[in-house]
């Protein structure tokens, strides 16, 4: 009986070993050699997966970033500034620094705002419903509200609110993967700086139809009026095709075009109060003593034109970065050149 | 009897407005004519506001190789050429003419005499055709002309005239079978010529045996031309189940029907050719079913392009209210009408009213992977396994499982016990490897434009 027990030990033990020999040979016979870097970036990846970097995955981002040997064009929009140092210090180069962005989602076309003008029977997909018409209100450019998006989000960040019929985004939750970007056929969500403190503000809304029409459709819809356009002193906002962009990098949240929208359009969020009117006003002399010496201000009338000097002085300045692009633009042709 | 062997479904027929005589329609006020009533590039205006246009008068000008020419429909004023929205809401562009009479073009031959001498050669033919904006009836709206010049190398072998008419709810091809048979004929006779074919065959579905005896009326005064009796079986009027049906042949996947040596056309597009061709008539009016079980009337309306359909909503006496879903086109192919104030265009067959337990659609629930949309395929596709491709946007597994090979006839979501919306996201998939496809086709062509270019240079 002890035979047995003895035998099949002592045979599984040599066989064990046996393996064990010709698995170690193998593996260094047949061993992959890769960067050791790419191992040691991608374990202070946040190991998502979720493809918002553009690459197939982590590992994929780490590989490309050693083979690049610089963070050019690398971002993990899911770790953030904080892993991207550690990226940076693991590869021994320096971080580049971005502004951490969310997805915004641009339409605000709740049922009391916009009326539904037909019932959808069809699949609950956005991406079917915009191939068979329009949508179920007068709105041709608004939220379809089948929730594309949500089922794209790998993060739990954004979800369908019952009420208005609209997709909310979960700032903490969200990574800026942009995975929800891609998936709504309308292009209603964008990604945009979060701005400091999480304040931003947006054109909520993507209506390019002539304001009657868009009015007609949707009562918050932009109807393109240029009113924002003209109240913002930094030339952030543009309109195109009867539609009000806001652009980020210039905006510096003063919610002037917020005030004067004149539909709700103009979206501010996570400002401590909302904007008053009549800071309108109070802002147009606190804008004049600045500018006391140019222009002193006798009557009401002075003081709403005393914002002038301001907007000539930002043009000023914004002709100035001009030359200075312009000039950059000059000696890097010259390097080109040599 | 004959029919078409893989797939089909059986809906109930519903031919409910059978009996009502082609009526003709009042002249609309304002007449919206859209520039894409077919399938390929939208048609030029080749008016301008304010111009007095006759009905007859060419309006717009072929946009392209596959493209068709458009004819005023009414007469009068050029009020504006403007983006209207069509039935799905989406802007097209329009010619929106303001009615004042009804003055016809003097060449137009209004006469009833049926003309079957037919004198022209078989290139004036499709000439004539080109030039009267001809497009096929059946639904996809192709241009007839380019259908009538087979691609160099194939040869038409024979003609077959679809009057199967295997949608349920619509009778517009009935009635015209009924009242204007000889014209059919005498259609089908000038497409022989164009074609320089001599079989020419015309299928009927057993569900409508006195069209079939009246067509065969004129059997022995037409050599060449015969009736067919099908068995009813949708979609029979599909173009390649009916070949399958009608000859036995198989049309390959993503071959043209020429490729056997068929050309199927509607038998409403016969009669817009002998309208054109016989009549010197452009194609500016057709034959519309007006119907649906909570119509008070059921009517077949002759009317022109470009009438509001709200207009014709209120003819017969407005949406009565338990109509929740109004359809243009049957209910198997047909597309829900979104906007009422939407035009008829030149292919449009019918509108639908359906009530709220007709339309709704039951809850979906899992694939519980019975097969039924693998029988039910008429052109023996996995519909279910389509749709989990298109989910997970493979397209390339969808483009090897011939995802273009669906003439979205709706069998399989008509079939399917879990209530799983199958066409719905094949449409999609579809047009998703259509993008695909059109995006390599013009990297191939920037490649080919580029190379000469480059061997330029190296001289």
């Amino acid at each position: 009986m002890s035979d047995i027990i003895i035998w099949t030990v002592a045979s599984l033990t040599v066989l064990g070993l046996l393996l064990a020999v010709i698995l170690y040979y193998v593996a260094q016979k047949f061993k992959v050699e890769e960067n050791p870097k790419i191992g040691e970036v991608d374990s202070v990846l946040p190991q998502a997966n979720c493809g918002g970097c553009g690459f197939a995955g982590c590992h994929a981002f780490a590989e490309s970033c050693v083979k690049q040997g610089s963070l050019e064009g690398h971002f993990c929009t899911v770790g953030g500034n904080a892993v991207m140092k550690l990226v940076a210090e693991k590869m021994g180069v320096e971080a580049v620094e971005q502004a951490p962005q969310v997805a915004v989602v641009r339409c605000q076309g709740s049922p009391d705002k916009r009326k539904k003008t037909n019932d959808y029977g069809g699949a609950s997909s956005c991406k079917v419903k915009a191939s068979l018409y329009t949508g179920d209100t007068g709105c041709k450019y608004g939220c379809l509200g089948e929730g594309d998006c949500v089922d794209a989000c790998n993060f739990d960040a954004i979800h369908m609110n019952p009420q208005t019929g609209l997709p909310e985004v979960t700032e903490e939750n969200c990574t800026a993967c942009g995975a929800c970007v891609k998936a709504c056929p309308l292009d209603i969500i964008e990604l945009r700086n979060k701005g400091p403190k999480g304040r931003r503000v947006y054109v909520a809304c993507k209506n390019e139809d002539k304001g009657g029409v868009a009015r007609k459709a949707c009562s918050i819809a932009c109807i393109g009026c240029g009113l924002c356009e003209k109240a913002c002193k930094f030339g952030a906002i543009t309109i195109v095709n009867n539609l009000a962009y806001v652009d980020f990098n210039k905006c510096k949240l003063c919610r002037q075009c917020v005030v004067v929208c004149p539909t709700g359009a103009m979206t501010a969020v996570n400002f401590p109060t909302p904007l008053p009117k009549k800071k309108e006003t109070k802002k147009a002399p606190k804008a004049s003593e600045i500018t006391k010496p140019v222009v002193p201000p006798i009557n009401d009338a002075a003081k709403t034109e005393a914002a002038k000097p301001i907007a000539v002085k930002s043009n000023i300045a914004t002709d100035n970065s001009a030359k200075v692009q312009a000039k950059k633009e000059l000696k890097t042709e010259k390097k080109v050149e040599e | 009897m004959k029919t078409f062997n893989i797939g089909g479904a059986h809906p109930n027929d519903n031919k409910i407005s059978k009996d009502a005589a082609i009526e003709d329609f009042p002249i609309v006020k304002k007449a919206y004519i859209p520039m894409a009533q077919h399938i390929g590039a939208p048609a030029k205006p080749i008016v301008a506001v304010g111009d007095y246009v006759k009905v007859g008068q060419k309006i717009a000008e072929a946009g392209g190789f596959i493209s068709a020419n458009i004819h005023s429909s009414v007469s009068g004023k050029v009020l504006a050429i403007k983006p209207v929205a069509d039935l799905a809401g989406r802007p097209v562009n329009t010619i929106i003419v303001n009615v004042e009479g009804d003055e016809w073009l003097d060449s137009i031959d209004r006469s009833p005499e049926i003309n079957s001498n037919i004198t022209l050669s078989g290139k004036e033919i499709i000439d004539k055709v080109k030039e009267c904006g001809v497009v096929g009836m059946g639904g996809a709206s192709f241009p007839t002309n380019v259908k009538l010049s087979p691609p160099p190398g194939n040869k038409a072998e024979f003609l077959l005239i679809n009057c199967a008419e295997c949608e349920p709810y619509l009778t517009s091809d009935y009635r015209l079978m009924l009242e204007q048979p000889e014209q059919i004929f005498v259609g089908a006779a000038v497409i022989m010529k164009a074609l320089n074919v001599d079989v020419c065959k015309i299928g009927v579905e057993e569900n409508k045996p006195d069209a079939i005896a009246k067509l065969q009326s004129f059997e022995s005064k037409y050599t060449g031309i015969k009736v067919v009796p099908l068995k009813k079986k949708y979609p029979q009027g599909g173009e390649k189940q009916l070949i399958q049906a009608m000859t036995g042949r198989y049309v390959g996947s993503g071959k043209l029907p020429i490729s056997v040596g068929a050309v199927v056309q509607n038998c409403a597009t016969a009669i817009a050719v002998y309208e054109a061709v016989q009549k010197n008539k452009p194609l500016f009016e057709g034959v519309i079913t007006v119907t649906g079980d909570c119509l008070p009337v059921q009517k077949n309306l002759k009317l022109r392009v470009g009438t509001p359909m709200n207009e014709i909503m209120d003819y017969i006496g407005g949406v009565p209210e338990e109509a929740v879903k109004l359809i243009s086109g049957g209910p198997m192919m047909g597309k829900a009408i979104a906007n009422l104030n939407a035009p008829t265009v030149k292919a449009s067959s019918a509108i639908l009213a359906l009530t709220a337990d007709q339309t709704l659609r039951k809850e979906e629930s899992n694939c519980i992977r019975c097969g039924k949309c693998i029988d039910a395929c008429p052109m023996g596709l996995e519909p279910y396994l389509l749709i989990r491709y298109t989910k997970r946007n493979n397209l390339e597994e969808l483009e090897n499982n011939d995802v273009f090979d669906c003439i979205e006839c709706g069998c399989c979501l008509y079939t399917c016990p879990a209530n799983i919306p199958l066409l719905d996201y094949i449409r999609v998939g579809k047009a998703d490897v259509m993008g695909v496809i059109r995006g390599r086709a013009a990297a191939k062509r920037a490649a080919a434009q580029n190379k000469p270019e480059n061997n330029k240079k190296e001289k």
